[in-house]
């Protein structure tokens, strides 16, 4: 029995609100003892996802988050890994629990970002390679997503419409997701009608930052039926895993590829790898799946996803997302969420919000987006220093 | 007297080149350099040499930077310009970011395009002008489009 049960989740809405992202961690971690209806003092462990622009409170995150909601002596930990840290601080909590050391554990990311490109910090660091890539190449995050996406229209035949689709899909899906940031209809001509950013993305292709908070409690399976659940959705797996060397696809914020001269490259690219393991450890496969929220930094990123976690061959997401099986009625329905086109990204919390929003489709609670009898899901994501996470969650 | 932006990372004669390392013990080639440690998990070696890389590839992917890069990236006089950027596939199995060579841009190349490395002014400070590698498109009219 290696399943931990998803008890209650929460999140604060995400925005640009100005706050403290404390308080969004707290309104987060409240919601989900609230959806659990677990009080406070049974929780036991509390991870924190650190975010590393807000000062020390926010490299204590797990301390920070477990004072604020006043110091119950529960155990605490704090986990920073990009883009995935609250999927990595998920699998903490999982670990203590499976082990026998904890029975609740509650998982905490929150973030403020500042507006427009996310800049290095300040200071001459020249041996950092995040902020040498700015000071001699000029290369941007967006940068890095539009050479994705050109490979995409070069060699399969992919258009800025395509691109453009997407956005128009996922902005459907999140009209009515409260926690949503941006609830707005978006037309085609209006994403090709907005300024190219790095070409062929333009600025509605490009996930925006955003301020937000979620939160997991995860229990033992056996508390859960304690409490009178016998069928909770579950945590089937929790993929953290790193690339192997030599790593050849170009990734942020790297100036270069591993050398691939010596070793030969292995038969996965990273984000193959990240989902393929995550199959692994659930004893699942990709036609298991009912629904997948992944990491739609970009419009033309979504796409790669879904051939990434093998939701059809590589070189055919277009043909999907031409047919609408991608929309929320189709066959396997991606980003019901609205994903980060209608989130922007909070990046400790954005792994736990995917989560929050698996959970609510499996329980059937998605209300206005709620992809018909979904039992599996699963995300996908990628940050910087090969970070990345893929969890796959079923009743 | 243009000098180079960083020191050490290429060479700025005729035929520059782009400098790395590579591992006595294994082989394996780095960029930017490697000096401390070899990152094949296969390999223990300590021992480093300087490798000068492939002056030619071909184009893995480009896009370009059409609003202007926020610091530390230090503009070129005057009003800002668009500059294009590429990824590329070294013959020796090493995939190394670059912009595109002054006057080229995202029409210029295709996956799969040749490119050749140059050496140009990337902006200037006190000490004058300030040199960087970029990429070449070397077959404008062999491209598939
Ligand atoms: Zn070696």
């Amino acid at each position: 029995m290696s399943d931990v049960a998803v008890l209650g989740v929460g999140m604060h809405p995400w925005g640009k609100w100005g706050d403290s992202f404390v308080k969004y961690g707290v309104a987060a971690a409240r919601a989900a003892l609230a959806d659990a209806d677990v009080p406070w003092t049974d929780v036991d462990l509390v991870v924190g996802g650190e975010t590393v622009r807000n000062g020390y409170g926010g490299y204590v995150a797990g301390s920070t988050f477990a004072s604020a909601l006043g110091w119950n002596g529960a155990r605490i930990a704090t986990s920073y890994a990009a883009c995935a840290t609250g999927a990595q601080a998920l699998d903490v909590a999982r670990a203590k629990i499976l082990a026998g050391q904890s029975e609740v554990a509650l998982v905490v990311g929150a973030d403020t970002t500042p507006k427009g490109f996310l800049a290095p910090n300040a200071g001459e660091r020249w041996d950092d390679p995040d902020w040498l890539r700015f000071r001699l190449l000029g290369m941007t995050n967006p940068a890095y997503f539009a050479l994705y996406a050109r490979r995409r229209i070069d060699l399969y035949g992919a258009t800025p419409e395509d691109f453009a689709r997407v956005k128009v899909k996922n902005a459907r899906h999140g009209l009515s997701n409260p926690n949503a940031r941006y609830r707005k209809e978006v037309a085609v001509a209006d994403v090709l009608g907005s300024p190219v950013v790095a070409d062929p993305l333009h600025l509605l292709d490009i996930c925006a930052t955003s301020d937000g908070g979620a939160a997991v409690l995860l229990t033992s399976v056996d508390y859960a039926r304690r409490r009178g659940l016998t069928d909770p959705v579950r945590v089937r797996a929790i993929s953290t895993v790193t690339p192997t060397f030599p790593q050849t696809v170009i990734d942020m914020p790297l100036f270069s590829t591993d050398h691939a001269g010596v070793v030969p490259a292995g038969e996965r690219t990273f984000k193959e790898s990240l989902a393929h393991a995550a199959y692994e450890e659930a004893g699942l496969a990709p036609e298991d799946v009912d629904v997948a929220e992944v990491y739609d930094l970009s419009t033309a990123l979504e796409l790669d996803w879904m051939e990434d976690l093998g939701l059809c061959d590589r070189g055919t997401a277009e043909e999907l997302l031409r047919a609408g099986e991608t929309t929320i009625g189709g066959r396997i329905p991606v980003n019901p969420s609205g994903g980060l086109a209608c989130f922007g990204e909070a990046v400790p919390a954005q792994a736990l919000a995917q989560v929050c929003e698996l959970t609510w489709q499996l329980r059937g609670q998605a209300t206005g987006r709620q992809v018909e009898g979904a039992r599996v899901g699963i995300t996908a994501n990628q940050g910087l220093f090969g970070h990345g996470s893929s969890v796959i969650l079923s009743r | 007297m243009a000098t180079p932006a960083i020191d050490g990372w290429f060479t700025t004669g005729e035929q520059p080149s782009l400098l790395g390392t590579r591992c006595v013990t294994c082989g394996c080639v780095y960029f930017p350099k490697q000096d401390d440690y070899c990152r094949n998990p296969g390999c223990d070696g300590s021992e480093f040499v300087e490798h000068a890389l492939s002056r030619t590839g071909t184009v893995w992917s480009y896009t370009d930077a059409q609003y202007q890069p926020p610091p530390p990236y230090q503009p070129p006089p005057g009003d800002y310009r668009s500059f294009g950027l590429a990824a590329v596939e070294l013959p020796e199995g090493i995939t190394v970011l670059g912009q595109l060579a002054d006057g080229y841009g995202v029409d210029d190349v295709h996956v799969g395009s040749p490119v050749e490395l140059v050496v140009e002014t990337l902006y200037v400070d006190d000490e004058g002008p300030r040199t960087i590698w970029r990429w070449k498109p070397t077959d404008l009219d062999g491209g598939t489009r």
